[in-house]
């Protein structure tokens, strides 16, 4: 024991005295927290719209006036042709545009029905579907609108329209508001526990082996695993430092809710880090240099990062993408922050991921220190 | 009293490319033993098997008399290993490193601050300075003392001089003579054949092969040629003579003279003299000489690779 903590002392002197180390370890969870979170947004705004108005009517210019109102639309012109707006849009300068027909108004108090066309730019398939999404919601008010406004008078539109309409609304729960940053700070959380705990390990390991100073300890009484431990505990104290410092800067600064309790959220990073610890030591094996290491950490942290439904949602994947994601520890972490965080779970709800985590982190760790048995 | 290391049969090959062939050695306690050998001769594939941290194709050691597979733990706690590369921590203080080795063993830098005293006192003056600030010497000697903390009875140097000043390699070679006189063995390689003569025995080695092991007056004894030396004005032109001599074995530049190794044992100075009268050197002499511990080397290990 007394070895492991003179190692462990060690270790913090040196993560402390490089010039690196200290902005990784403050300056980068609070950009990253700052910039992610209120830039990765899943919102989209000022979209470009041109309306082709054929009808230069009343109703036509209230469903303009209803677009300029809206925040997720900008119009950049009015024609009376589709030819200009499918140029701008050839030109990628717009990215939605409304085609209001000849006779609009008339056939909207005649018949009571008419159509209007969306045309969508669909080159980055969310942007246009939510747009697309945003318009018919905008063209829906607006036929509620109707009906209040001119329903009474003259029975100008037909009465039945508005009468077997079904009204959808939406509650949304666990995050009222759909506010992105509740839904995406408690992932970058993660992401942020993640890098820093399998890129320091793997390459403090590997920095060993590459100065050559392995050399000098393992001639050493020392054993494997006082060595091992000597370098892993101080990076799990820095990512559960990591942790709790993030957690702070998203429940001060976003007013994350955090309605679940802190200490489930505590007990499964601290886990978590086992196994992420042993991903980075397992990394440390198979590699030679810092470089090597980092090009191995970089490939498998993409890959998690991609496949761990912050970004996309695990749902939204193919089947066996979801399937890949059972064997992703960043999956699980992201879920149980969210599920305790926002939904207030607490240790019974999430005893399955507790479960799979522990499981990983036995596996992984068993992988890493029979290979670096081998290899040292 | 049984020896410090014994060697039997090691074998060890990289990837199908023999490094060490059949290694037999046994090195006594407290003396100083110097392993020699050019650049990729095995030398330091030696010393990493005997220090536990390279594991033998076949054959086994003992050091300390313990196993160097089966009691490896023992063979840690009583040895002092200097790798040829520094390798300590860069960014930790002298102190530090010191403080980190000592509390490794269990001790402390007073405990064993007698025996380490000549060369660290030199470099306490620098105790807060980062170990990668220190120069080249003193980054040795910061090594070199980390190497001895833990007082083993056994210590291991890989080319421990290699890319010292010459004063520092002197100082080197007054402490290992000093350990030696503490009862330490001190295990050395080392590529400059000159040291040969600061140990008390030596092994050659070359391309895994262990040429000859004996003290030096030994290897120096056991050398049967008539070494003559030759000297002229023109030294380039006078080994191109030499070596066109039916008699001659070889001709080697050696300082400022060419050392001259005659094949047939009737034949002296006199026959060489009377050989290049007729080739206008100047300033020609010759003179028989007592070989040195490089002469015998070279000798041993031209003869290995014809």
């Amino acid at each position: 024991m007394r070895r492991i903590r003179f190692l462990v002392i060690k270790e913090f002197k040196q993560i402390f005295r490089s010039r690196a180390m200290l902005p990784i370890i403050f300056v980068m969870p609070i950009l990253q927290l700052l910039i992610l979170a209120n830039a990765a947004t899943f919102e989209i705004k000022n979209l470009n719209l041109i309306i082709v108005d054929k009808d230069h009517s009343q109703f036509s210019r209230d469903i303009s006036s209803k677009f300029r109102g809206s925040p997720y639309f900008k119009i950049l012109n009015r024609t009376f042709t589709n030819t200009e707006a499918e140029d701008q849009m050839k030109l990628r300068n717009v990215d939605i545009y409304l085609e209001i027909p000849v006779n609009f108004e008339k056939q909207l108090i005649r018949e009571s029905s008419t159509k209007i066309q969306i045309v969508v730019n669909a080159i980055d398939g969310s942007k246009g579907s939510l747009a697309g999404f945003y318009a018919s919601n905008i063209i829906q008010d607006y036929s509620k609108d109707l009906s209040i406004k001119y329903g009474i008078r003259a029975n100008l539109i037909s009465p039945n329209t508005d009468m077997k309409q079904i009204d959808v609304t939406y509650s949304n729960w666990f995050n009222p508001n759909l506010d992105y940053k509740t839904f995406m700070v408690p992932g970058l959380l993660v992401l942020l526990v993640s890098l820093i705990s399998v890129f320091l390990s793997s390459m403090n390991i590997v920095r060993e082996k590459e100065i050559g100073t392995i050399e000098s300890i393992n001639v050493t009484p020392i054993r494997k695993y006082q060595f091992i431990l000597g370098k892993l505990i101080p990076i799990w104290i820095l990512g559960m430092f990591e942790l709790i410092f993030g957690l702070v800067i998203a429940l001060l600064i976003y007013k994350i809710p955090l309605l679940g309790s802190p200490w489930v959220l505590i007990s499964f990073a601290a886990l978590y880090l086992i196994a992420s610890l042993g991903m980075g030591l397992f990394i440390s094996t198979i590699t030679d240099t810092q470089q090597q290491a980092m090009f191995f950490t970089w490939f498998f942290m993409i890959l998690f990062i991609m496949l761990g439904g912050l970004f996309t949602s695990i749902e939204n994947m193919p089947k066996w993408a979801q399937t890949l994601t059972y064997f992703n520890p960043i999956r699980y972490f992201i879920e149980v922050v969210r599920m305790v965080m926002l939904k207030g779970s607490g240790f019974y709800e999430v005893r399955l991921h507790f479960g799979v985590m522990a499981f990983m982190a036995i596996v992984i760790n068993t992988l890493a220190v029979m290979r670096y048995r081998k290899t040292a | 009293m049984k020896n410090a290391i014994e060697i039997y049969d090691i074998n060890k090959s990289y990837r199908n490319k023999p490094a060490l062939k059949n290694i037999n050695l046994h090195v006594e306690p407290g003396e100083i033993f110097g392993l020699i050998g050019p650049d990729g001769a095995g030398k330091t594939t030696l010393i990493r098997i005997l220090t536990t941290l390279l594991l033998a194709d076949s054959g086994t050691a003992t050091v300390n008399g313990c196993d160097i597979v089966k009691d490896y733990k023992h063979i840690r706690t009583s040895v002092g290993y200097m790798p040829g590369r520094f390798s300590l921590y860069q960014d930790l203080t002298v102190e530090e490193n010191m403080n980190l080795f000592a509390k490794i063993f269990g001790t402390t830098i007073a405990e064993n601050y007698s025996l380490v005293a000549d060369i660290y006192s030199q470099i306490e003056p620098f105790k807060n300075r980062q170990a990668g600030q220190l120069s080249g010497g003193m980054k040795q000697k910061l090594a070199l003392s980390c190497a001895l903390i833990h007082k083993p009875d056994i210590l291991f140097l890989d080319e421990p001089t290699t890319g010292v000043d010459p004063v520092s390699r002197k100082e080197l070679w007054d402490m290992l003579k000093k350990l030696k006189k503490e009862g330490i063995t001190v295990f050395v390689s080392t590529a400059y054949m000159d040291e040969a003569t600061l140990c008390d025995r030596v092994a050659l080695i070359q391309d895994g092969v262990l040429l000859s092991v004996d003290s030096v007056d030994g290897i120096i004894n056991s050398f049967r040629k008539k070494l003559i030396s030759v000297k002229s004005d023109d030294i380039y032109r006078l080994i191109g003579d030499l070596r066109k001599l039916d008699f001659v074995e070889k001709a080697y530049p050696f300082g400022d003279c060419v050392h001259t190794i005659l094949l047939d044992s009737e034949a002296d100075e006199n026959m060489i003299l009377d050989a290049l009268k007729n080739h206008n050197h100047i300033n020609l002499s010759a003179k028989q000489v007592i070989p040195t511990i490089e002469d015998c080397f070279i000798d041993l290990m031209e003869n290995h690779n014809g």
